[in-house]
Order: C-alpha cells, then sequence, then structure tokens
C-alpha cells in the first residue's frame, strides 16, 4: 500500500515537471544555439535586450532602494489602518496587468490627472523608457515588498531591543542586526520581483507601447515577432529563458545572502572606524 | 558611587504596575510569579517601554521624567541588559557579539569570561552556559553604569543552573554596579540579591533580605514563595505565650507568633523533623500522615508527609529507611513557626 502511494507520487511529481519543462524544453528543440546566437547580431533583438536590462535594472534599484525602508516600517510599526496599507500594497499581485497599464494612462497620460500638469512643465510620460519603468515598478514591486515585510517580521523583536540597550541608534541597528538577518528573505523577495519585472508584457504594452530601441522589451518584442517572423520569436523567448535563468542562479548562488551582507558590512565598518 | 531611582506606573492587562525603588551599589532582586510585572520594569529602566507615569534616574541624570517630558532614548541610557533568552545576534561571532557596543575590550572581556576559545563560534552553536556568559560579556562591554537580568538562569537546565548561580554572584559583586535583576525563582534571588521585593500583581508586597522573607513573610503568598510550608487554621486561644490553631483539616499547631481569625501556619521544610515515631523533644507540634514523595535534592531529600514538604539529609532518610507510603510522624517547634493573615 505504502509502496503504491510513494509510486503514485513519484508518477504524478514526474507528470507536473513534464508539463512544465516541455514547453520550454520545445523552444530549445526548435532554436538550435547558431541560431540564437545569429540572433544576437539582430539589431532589433539586441535592442530590445538592452531596453528590457536598463528598465528592469532601473526599476529594481527603486524597488530595493524605497521598497526597503517600507516593508521594515509596516513590519515594526503596529498602526491605525496598517492592515488597510498592507492590502493595498499587495492588491497589484492578483489584478490583471491590464489593468495595471490602463490605471498608469488615466494617472500619468495625456489625458490623465497628472497629464495635464506634467505637460505644463514638459514631461510626458507615456510611450517612454520612464513609462516602462513605471510599468515594470507597479506590477514588480509588490513581489518584493511582501516578501520583505514577511522577512523583517521573522526577526527576533529582542534582538532589535538588545541592539538598542547596547547603544547603537535604530539606523545601525537596521543596518547590521534587521538588515542581514532578513537577507535571506529579502534576496529570495528581490530575485522574484525583478523575473517578474524582467517578464512585464500587458502594463507595458498599453502604458509605454513597443517602439524598438525606445520602448520595446524583450516580451514585447516575442509578441511584435509572432506574426512576422516566428524563429525570431522563438529565438528571442529562448533569450528571455537564459536571462532568467541567469537572475534565479545568481540568486542562489551568491553564496548566502546573510553572510554576504554581514561581510559586506563588516568590511564598510572598518573602513569607516579606521 | 551610582544609584538608581525609579518611581514607575503603568497600567498593565490585568492590574496597574506600581513600584518605588532606589537601588544603590548593589543586586536588588524584583521576585514574583510569571506576569507580575516585572520584565515590564527592566525594559522601562533601559527605555524600551515608556511607562504612563514615572521618573527614573541615575544620580543626578534624568533618564524619564513624564512629568517634564523627558525620556531619552535606550541607546542615550547607559544599560547592560541582560535578555532572559540572552538574545545574542545569530549572525554574529561571539567576539562580534561582544563587540557590538564597543570593540577596543573584546579580547579582555573574552578572556575575564572564559569564551576566548569561542570566540569565531556562533551563539548557535554554543551551551546554555556560554550563551550567558556571552551575553554578560557584551552587556558589560559598553561600561554601562546600571545592570539589568532578566531571569538570569530560566534558559538554563537544573545542572548548569547551581554553577552559573555561584559565577554571577562572585560576577555581581565583583563589578559592583547597581543591578536590577527580575526571576520568579526565590533561590535565585536570594544567591544573587542582598535585597530582594517580592512583586505580586504590580505592587511589592515585600522588600527585604532573602533572610528577612524567609524569617518574617509578611503574607501567605511571600511564605510559600520563599519556600515555606502553608497550613491554613483558626488561631483560637492564646495562652502561656502560644497560639493554638486549629486546623481545617483537624488537629492543632502552636505558634510563639501572636494573630487572630483565619491565619495560616508557615514553617520551612528544614525546621522539620521526621520520626517513626512520635519524639519526646521539645517540639510541640506533631503530624502524624504518610510518605507520599521522596525527592532527593543533592546531599538532602525532601519527603511529603502528607501537606507538608520537610527536608532531611541523606543520611537520615537512609538511617530511617524512609520509603514512599511509610506513615511517619513529622514535628517542629513552635518558635519555628510565623503565622500569617488569610483572607
Amino acid at each position: 500500500m505504502r509502496r503504491l502511494f510513494d509510486t503514485g507520487l513519484a508518477l504524478v511529481c514526474g507528470l507536473a515537471l513534464a508539463f512544465l519543462v516541455f514547453p520550454l524544453l520545445a523552444i530549445f528543440l526548435r532554436v538550435t544555439p547558431v541560431e540564437l546566437f545569429s540572433q544576437l547580431g539582430n539589431e532589433a533583438a539586441v535592442d530590445a535586450l538592452v531596453v528590457s536590462l536598463k528598465t528592469s535594472l532601473i526599476a529594481h534599484a527603486f524597488v530595493l532602494g524605497l521598497g526597503t525602508p517600507a516593508a521594515y516600517l509596516l513590519a515594526n510599526r503596529r498602526f491605525r489602518g496598517r492592515a488597510v496599507v498592507v492590502t493595498l500594497v499587495e492588491l497589484p499581485l492578483v489584478l490583471p496587468p491590464a489593468v495595471a497599464g490602463i490605471a498608469l494612462l488615466a494617472a500619468f497620460g495625456r489625458q490623465g490627472l497628472l497629464g495635464g500638469t506634467l505637460d505644463a512643465i514638459g514631461i510626458s510620460i507615456p510611450f517612454t523608457q520612464a513609462a516602462v519603468v513605471l510599468a515594470v515598478l507597479v506590477v514588480a514591486s509588490p513581489f518584493y515588498l511582501r516578501a520583505a515585510i514577511a522577512a523583517f517580521e521573522a526577526v527576533d523583536r529582542n534582538l532589535l531591543d538588545a541592539s538598542r540597550t547596547l547603544g547603537a541608534g535604530p539606523f545601525r541597528t537596521f543596518l547590521r542586526v534587521a538588515l542581514p538577518l532578513a537577507a535571506g528573505g529579502l534576496g529570495a523577495g528581490s530575485t522574484l520581483a525583478f523575473a517578474r519585472g524582467l517578464g512585464e508584457f500587458g502594463a507595458t504594452i498599453m502604458f509605454a507601447g513597443s517602439l524598438q530601441g525606445r520602448t520595446q522589451t524583450l516580451p514585447l518584442m516575442i509578441y511584435a515577432q509572432l506574426d512576422q517572423d516566428f524563429d525570431v520569436a522563438l529565438a528571442v523567448g529562448a533569450l528571455l529563458i537564459l536571462v532568467s535563468l541567469a537572475v534565479l542562479l545568481a540568486a542562489k548562488f551568491i553564496p548566502s545572502w546573510t553572510s554576504f551582507t554581514s561581510i559586506w558590512l563588516s568590511r564598510s565598518e572598518r573602513s569607516i572606524s579606521s | 558611587m551610582d544609584e538608581l531611582h525609579l518611581d514607575l506606573a503603568q497600567p498593565l492587562r490585568a492590574f496597574d504596575l506600581e513600584l518605588a525603588l532606589d537601588v544603590g551599589a548593589e543586586a536588588l532582586a524584583i521576585a514574583g510569579p510569571s506576569g507580575a510585572g516585572k520584565t515590564t520594569i527592566l525594559r522601562a529602566v533601559a527605555g524600551l517601554v515608556t511607562p504612563a507615569r514615572g521618573r527614573i534616574a541615575l544620580d543626578g541624570e534624568t533618564w524619564l521624567d513624564t512629568e517634564r517630558g523627558v525620556s531619552l532614548r535606550p541607546e542615550e541610557r547607559s544599560v547592560g541588559f541582560v535578555f532572559q533568552d540572552y538574545a545574542l545576534f545569530p549572525h554574529l561571532t561571539v567576539a562580534q557579539n561582544v563587540g557590538f557596543a564597543a570593540r577596543a575590550r573584546v579580547p579582555e572581556l573574552l578572556e575575564r569570561f572564559r569564551i576566548d576559545h569561542l570566540a569565531k563560534a556562533r551563539p548557535g552553536e554554543l551551551s546554555g552556559g556560554e550563551r550567558q556568559r556571552v551575553a554578560l560579556a557584551r552587556a558589560l562591554a559598553r561600561e554601562p553604569r546600571v545592570l539589568l537580568l532578566d531571569e538570569p538562569t530560566a534558559a538554563l537546565d537544573a545542572h548548569t543552573r547551581a554553577a552559573v548561580r555561584l559565577e554571577l554572584r562572585d560576577l555581581l559583586h565583583e563589578i559592583g554596579l547597581p543591578t536590577l535583576l527580575v526571576t520568579h525563582d526565590f533561590e535565585d534571588a536570594a544567591a544573587l540579591a542582598a535585597r530582594v521585593g517580592v512583586l505580586v500583581e504590580g505592587r511589592i508586597v515585600q522588600l527585604g533580605s532573602p533572610t528577612d522573607l524567609v524569617d518574617a513573610p509578611a503574607d501567605a503568598f511571600v511564605a510559600s514563595f520563599t519556600g515555606g510550608n502553608l497550613i491554613p487554621g483558626l488561631a483560637s486561644r492564646r495562652e502561656r505565650g502560644l497560639t493554638e490553631v486549629a486546623l481545617e483539616t483537624g488537629g492543632f499547631l502552636y505558634s510563639t507568633d501572636e494573630l487572630e481569625g483565619r491565619v495560616g501556619v508557615v514553617v520551612h521544610p528544614w525546621e522539620i523533623s521526621v520520626a517513626r515515631k512520635a519524639p519526646a523533644d521539645s517540639a510541640l507540634n506533631h503530624v502524624r500522615a504518610p510518605i507520599l514523595a521522596l525527592t532527593p535534592a543533592g546531599n538532602r531529600v525532601r519527603v511529603r508527609v502528607g501537606h507538608l514538604t520537610a527536608e532531611v539529609t541523606a543520611a537520615s532518610a537512609e538511617r530511617l529507611g524512609l520509603r514512599q507510603g511509610d506513615v511517619v510522624v513529622a514535628s517542629f517547634k513552635a518558635t519555628a513557626t510565623r503565622l500569617v493573615p488569610l483572607a
């Protein structure tokens, strides 16, 4: 009976795995490495790769730079309406990206709430790289915020208190205790958010369009090539798989985020004290 | 020498915490049951909570004065806080933990606390006793002017506890800082502190030396908290300098204390002798009952005789051949008893 159950489990697991891997495999069975490399010479593909990486990295800098302190605050303070704020933060997780796109247009578009004001000072956001960054921010940041809030909440409050009684102010406590201890969770959330941003499609195409060399990211290029040259679309798809895989592996193999940040911090402290 | 003055009031869930204390260069223990508000006192001194009303000052330096709106931040108060579970930073080594507040004294402190061989270890690899030494070294690295200890031996197993208590007592004596320690264990308090305040539901019911508390408990709680037997009864007659107490379970006990009404007769285990037959000596009080339990404790044995706990030497227990179920007589002198009022 037990053997039957074990065999059944293994069978179902194998089926699930096959279902996930088979489509990806199908791409690589149709795109030879030679074709893939030849695409790196394709100007549109290179443009899309550059736009993708540039906008993702800029958006990610904002996600980490603003999201980390915000998550720390939300994890450590109890105030009225905190549950509402946390729910609002998580809302974009469940919203269809198309809604995010139309919402961004409603806010920053030419006819949008801030459109007139921005126009008056000579700024137009839609259909620029700034629009791609904004779209990625809205869609990807909740992934990081959610993981970061959970990671900071998991840090024992006594450790933060201990740090304070040892003479460290709130900022030093954050840097030397909360941040290194939450680093594992922050790293995982960061990877997830970056990958989600890299794959962003719906909000971007509505708010930023698909202009080669300006707003056309890799996912948008796949869509654009679909009815022009299916092989190009496939090759770009393969490229995107490799980039995503690299992101995932980087996060897994950076030797434990915890020791990474604590080494970095103790080094920076030494340079301050010396 | 520094003197810590505190006067606090803070509403807690079921009662209000209210106390005023002056702690000189001594160890003062606040002892009491869990949930009496002990930890809140330490957190208030350290600045981790701000009480509703109060004043905390070290010599002339005011740390908290709610009336004048003064409240120093935790990092501005010169305290060494040893947390109940020690709160060592798990991502830092022993040396980094100790050096968190000040690096200069790390080698000296590691050596003094005999943890230099653990300098590179992480807290997760340490035993309970080692963790406590690291926590103490870390707290003292900042050269604090006040030491706060939260349940210093609660996280240790019984075997380590006795040894750590002795070490800690010597250390507290040596550093001579105003030290406030809280514990639910009277033995801890008695071993570590010169003065003990018994805290019940937010108030200190008695403050005195451990001997004072044992010899003259203010109430029934202090009596049982210090390990005394408490036998309820009715003080009826007084004759020839003795109070006769009619027990609720039948029989009489005699005490040299003077009190009327419903009382508790308090007698400490080491005042009670155990024999097969009622001895013909000066003891006036005899309780005949079966032995319910025998618990060895070091070179002594705690003998549960009916409702009483007696403590005899292991040698006597062996000589008498005491066994569970044997009917014996527990005897104690009227002068060894105290009477406390019962509600």
